[in-house]
């Protein structure tokens, strides 16, 4: 336990012109905030050790695989979003990945270009690039950009003068003709794909690639249906974790060793094996997408003794709620499945988005919580706004109910703490 | 004796209860190591349970609190049993300031507290007091005499600090100006309470509701409510925790 790090690949590092020195540093920190957050917990699934491995090889063994793809001509595509049609992407036997952007780290160096009041994400990962601190920043043949708000979608332009960066346009309403417009966007990011890729995507890949990717999300459904037990066989650290490190992993290898997870817990909950203590109280997180490494919450909520049993985020039921129909061949029909799929995603960035508000109280519901914190990163309005109706929502479904608005930082660690244990002794009275 | 501790951003507070009376109780400043002033504080005391509340209260469970409760309970706790039929608390600390709405049986149901900014809490206040050469003790009476207000459009510290010190070389009377620290103050509470909703009477608790100009000035913007606040506003967290303990 003891052992735990980051593995160091500094020739590799050097090879990408990555900063390796401060790497070196930031790899050490990871690797100290890891074993600290998930080695120390006790009676953790024992296939959680692929996931442990995952991360110490994920600026690493992850990265080789990605650089040997490339040797093949394959093409690595870069994301922070959940919009993009990561099919395409495997149909064209491509590979996508998420970036970095998930620590305060990066956050200085975005400071000194971008305006402050912007969101931690698009701060953290602009900061990521422009310091030359991530593997996959550095690896990637491009990076996929949406126009799901204004930080990002004003960032790509400044981010395309660092690494080439594609923007898909995101309607933001879903009225036939936005549907319409979407489609064509489907379309134009498959152009996009096969040119990088130099192929051309038979309906047969796109077929297959939809394959892997509903079994994909399918595999992390059970999880997520495996949290809703009561008690919880594993905690919300390690689901928020295996959520997290799905943006990264080989699709095929990811579902095979979620599967894997899922059969122990499976087993677990027939032994009624809890982790934590049986009753623990359950708590459920909406809201914005908390990328790795951001644990904060989670650490917060599972340190006051209470355990997350479900993410309703992009990392999280956004990202695997949803499948796209299997019973279409023709390419035409399939794009349209596909971004039949897509809009369903009930991104804060549409409107209106009623669909949410009733995700968000199904979710509660199924995954027998007792209570919802909503978090949302400071600076991002339309989560920051839309939570106003979810509070609505929860108060008329008379649901213990609590909205954070928070950063990358740790200053606000005291308040939050409190808030968060008055939030549990408020649902336990 | 059940003991309740308070370790907050400025002061310790003690409470001592026999299961009927408040027989002891000491404020002190927090000083560097709290949990060792905290200590100190109980040390005296024959507790057969000693429960720990505020910013340090963990630290206080690892040397030698029993068990704790945040100060969101403990102030609900110190209100309910001081003024029964009072559902909603105002408590303005040092570090933060929250609004508590307590159900009939004195059980907190819901709870507004500020985020990491010091807006709106006694530091604030403490801050801008220091920038016109106030004692803090003096601030409240002096606002409270000024015939006039000019607006304070900050509620950020930093900028407040800047507009005050602008408004002072512009020579507006320092007690507008201080008056005006108040009104931004007694603007976020009202807002907070309009936000969680409250009763026909609230209680003012923590240390700032010695201020009188706040109590004052939060009253006048909630006419329809009637301020109540209690003998030892700042012990309300520590006496709550004490009551806990007896049930505890």
């Amino acid at each position: 336990m003891s052992n735990f790090e980051i593995k160091a690949y500094p020739e590799m590092w050097q090879s990408l012109d990555i900063d390796v020195e401060r790497f070196d540093k930031m790899r050490i920190m990871l690797g100290e905030l890891y074993e600290k957050t998930f080695l120390s917990q006790e009676n953790r699934p024992a296939a959680m050790v692929y996931f442990d491995n995952m991360v110490a090889e994920l600026h690493g063994g992850r990265i080789k695989e990605l650089l040997a793809a490339k040797e093949d001509g394959r093409p690595v595509i870069g994301t922070f979003c959940v919009y993009i049609p990561e099919e395409m992407v495997l149909a064209a036997g491509g590979i996508c990945v998420g970036l970095c952007g998930g620590s305060q780290g990066s956050i200085p160096d975005a400071e000194k270009i971008l305006p402050r009041n912007i969101c931690s994400m698009v701060k953290s990962a602009f900061g990521f690039k422009d310091g030359r601190i991530c593997p996959y920043f550095q690896a990637v043949d491009f990076v996929y950009g949406e126009t799901t708000c204004d930080a990002k979608k004003k960032t790509w332009e400044l981010l395309d003068q660092m690494v080439p960066t594609y923007v898909m346009e995101i309607p933001q309403c879903k009225k036939p003709r936005d549907i319409a417009l979407w489609l064509e966007e489907v379309k134009d990011f498959k152009a996009k794909v096969e040119e990088v890729a130099g192929k051309t995507i038979s309906a047969d890949d796109l077929a297959g690639a939809i394959q892997i990717m509903n079994n994909k999300r399918r595999v992390l459904q059970r999880l997520n249906a495996l949290r809703h037990h009561k008690p919880c066989p594993i905690s919300g650290k390690d689901g928020l974790l295996v959520e997290q490190i799905a943006f990264f992993d080989e699709p095929v290898r990811f579902t095979e060793k979620v599967g894997e997870l899922c059969d122990e817990l499976e087993e677990r909950i027939q032994k009624n094996v809890a982790v934590p203590a049986k009753n623990a109280t359950r708590v459920m997180i909406a809201g914005t997408p908390m990328a790795l490494p951001n644990w904060k919450i989670h650490n917060l909520v599972e340190g006051a003794g209470a355990v997350i049993v479900n993410e309703e985020s992009c990392v999280g039921t956004r990202y695997f709620k949803d499948l796209i129909a299997e019973n279409v061949s023709d390419m035409d029909d399939m794009l349209a499945a596909l971004t039949d799929r897509y809009k369903e995603i009930d991104c804060s960035c549409f409107t209106p988005n009623d669909e949410r508000l009733d995700q968000v109280i199904r979710e509660f519901h199924e995954s027998k919580a007792q209570g919802i914190i909503n978090y949302s990163l400071q600076f991002c309005h339309t989560y920051n706004i839309e939570e106003i109706r979810i509070r609505q929502a929860c108060e008329k479904e008379g649901i213990p109910y609590m909205f954070i608005e928070s950063d990358y930082s740790s200053e606000d660690m005291g308040q939050l703490q409190t808030r968060i244990e008055a939030f549990l002794e408020q649902i336990g009275e | 004796m059940f003991v309740g501790i308070d370790l907050g951003s400025r002061t310790v507070k003690m409470a001592v209860w026999d299961g009927e009376r408040l027989v002891d109780h000491k404020i002190v400043e927090s000083g560097f190591e709290p949990h060792r002033q905290a200590e100190k504080m109980v040390a005296g005391v024959k507790a057969s349970v000693i429960i720990a509340t505020g910013y340090g209260r963990h630290l206080a469970a690892e040397y030698f609190a029993d068990h704790v409760i945040t100060e969101i309970k403990a102030h609900g706790l110190g209100i309910y049993h001081q003024f029964p039929d009072c559902t909603t608390i105002v408590d303005v600390g040092g570090q933060d300031s929250k609004v508590i709405a307590l159900n009939a049986r004195g059980k907190v149901s819901n709870f507004q507290m500020n985020d990491k900014c010091a807006a709106g809490t006694g530091r604030f206040l403490e801050i801008m007091a220091g920038s016109l050469a106030y004692d803090l003790a003096e601030f409240g009476q002096a606002a409270l005499k000024a015939d006039k207000e000019v607006p304070i459009n900050s509620m950020c510290t930093v900028f407040a600090e800047s507009e005050v010190i602008s408004m002072k070389n512009r020579g507006v009377p320092r007690e507008h100006i201080a008056r005006a620290v108040h009104a931004s103050v007694a603007d976020r509470l009202s807002g907070m309470l309009a936000r969680l909703g409250y009763g026909e009477e609230i209680a003012f608790s923590g240390g700032v509701a010695r201020n009188p100009c706040m109590v004052q000035m939060l009253q006048e913007k909630l006419p329809e409510t009637r301020m109540i606040v209690p003998e030892l506003p700042d012990l309300t967290g520590a006496w709550g925790a004490a009551l806990h303990g007896a049930n505890y």
